[in-house]
């Protein structure tokens, strides 16, 4: 199970009110098989967090994990061990901006 | 008796307001999806329980909801907006090829005739439909790949397919605008376009006979007359006798000729409403005094109307979508404010009365009469 942390408007818009959720994944899961995993159980997430076709990160999005940004690591690369264990959560977050 | 739902689309949420057909008492809901930009929200004419509505974020980008209990309730449907093939270019603002990229649904078309049909105008400028309630979407891409369509470039608030007309009479025929590209007309459902911009005056343009290049701010028509269109371009109020063929200004003792919404009387085909501002540089009314505009005639003489709208130190805005009428005798005009305020008259414009004066930016207002 991975811990994942959605910034408000997405747990709203999943319909979830707990801050974390978990997610279960693969002890070899990477960035895009998390995120894909996230969307096949809240469908409605599709295109908010990547662009569905391409993958690519929206622009106003960053992941951390660890204490660390994780935002432009290779998305297919395996998650921290600390992640899949549970044991740190992973953090979509929506960039600090005004308006 | 009827009554009336106003559906109000901000830059932080929707609103729904309700209140009987006298529309003095007025109960507020919302906000839905705060937090969110909300650039329309409107009910289709043939269920007017189904209402859609475009939800977008910088952030986060597009969602789509429907409600189907005259928004009591609300479902994510589809948001997926592909463009047919490969996209290409159109122009930047410096006249460079810049790909087109899926930006935000500005505006929703529900279908008068079937309830599972809706249209969507979106940035980059496309057209799409959905025949399932807006679970999955296809562009209408003989608008885009129109010959033209690498030539069209952006207004200020982006390469926006804002308006949607859908002729009453006649489902082969749709009407669209974009800015700053100008307004196109389809006779068969969509597949072919045809620009619609003859007679139109853009000194922005160096040729001003230019097929396309016009910044349509918008477009009115009425049921019962669907070859008579309106228009409120950048500069001019414009009117058009023949589906758009040929242009000629009606802007008369107008103001300004600048502005963005125009709308037509329900009862009377040949009575418009704009709202003018001061210019394309001072987006706010001029003197300070918000004022509507209205002719009788279909254009060049016009009459202030004032009663309740305030005429000292207002520096709105009033965006193109923000404006709308009822379907009641005498027709109920409404209008939002990018200062948060919803206005309406029930009489036809000879009285406004503020239904919200707090709202977030208002962009967009639809009635529905039920």
């Amino acid at each position: 199970m991975i811990r994942v942390v959605l910034p408000a408007h997405l747990r709203t818009l999943a319909g979830v009110a707990e801050s974390e959720i978990c997610i279960d994944a693969p002890g070899d899961a990477s960035i895009d098989s998390l995120i894909g995993a996230l969307e096949l159980r809240f469908p409605q997430l599709l295109d908010t967090i990547r662009d569905r076709t391409t993958g690519r990160r929206r622009p106003f999005v960053r992941y951390f994990a660890c204490s660390r940004d994780l935002s432009h690591d290779d998305a297919r690369d395996t998650l921290p061990h600390a992640v899949i264990a549970g044991d740190e959560p992973f953090l979509i977050v929506g960039a600090m901006a005004g308006g | 008796m009827s009554s009336i739902r106003v559906l109000v689309g901000t830059h932080k949420g929707a609103f729904i307001l309700t209140a009987d057909g006298k529309r003095k008492d007025w109960k507020v809901a919302g906000p839905f999806f705060a937090g969110w930009d909300i650039y329309h929200i409107k009910g289709s004419p043939s269920d007017p329980n189904r209402i859609y509505a475009s939800q977008s974020s910088a952030w986060f980008g597009q969602v789509v909801h429907r409600s189907d209990d005259g928004g009591a309730s609300w479902n994510v449907v589809g948001n997926h907006f592909a463009y047919d093939g490969i996209p290409g270019t159109h122009q930047w603002y410096d006249g460079t090829p810049h790909p087109w990229e899926f930006a935000r649904v500005w505006h929703f078309e529900p279908s008068p005739h079937h309830r599972d049909v809706v249209y969507a105008g979106v940035e980059d400028a496309a057209l799409f439909r959905s025949d399932d309630a807006g679970v999955t979407w296809n562009e209408l891409s003989g608008l885009r790949d129109h010959k033209t369509g690498s030539q069209w470039q952006p207004g200020a608030g982006g390469m926006c397919l804002h308006t949607i007309l859908l002729d009453p009479g006649n489902p082969q025929r749709i009407f669209t605008a974009i800015s700053a590209a100008g307004a196109f007309r389809s006779d068969d459902s969509g597949g072919t376009w045809k620009p619609i911009n003859r007679g139109l005056r853009s000194e922005q343009i160096p040729d001003q006979n230019a097929e396309v290049g016009h910044c349509v701010h918008r477009l009115a028509m009425h049921p019962s007359r669907p070859k008579v269109l309106f228009m409120q371009k950048h500069w001019d109020v414009m009117r058009s006798d023949d589906e758009g063929e040929h242009w000629v200004e009606v802007s008369g003792n107008l103001p300004t000729d600048f502005g963005f919404p125009i709308d037509i009387d329900t009862n009377h085909p040949d009575t418009v409403f704009v709202v003018p501002i001061t210019s394309d540089s001072q987006h706010f009314p001029p003197e300070g005094k918000l004022r509507v505009y209205r002719s009788r005639v279909g254009g060049n003489e016009w009459e202030p109307l004032t009663n309740g709208l305030p005429q000292e130190h207002c520096y709105v805005n009033v965006l193109r979508d923000a404006m709308a009428v009822d379907a009641l005798d005498p027709c109920g005009v409404y209008f939002g404010t990018t200062g948060g305020q919803v206005y309406v008259s029930p009489d036809g414009g000879d009285h406004w009365e503020a239904i919200v004066r707090d709202l977030p930016a208002v962009f967009s207002v639809e009635v529905q009469t039920l």
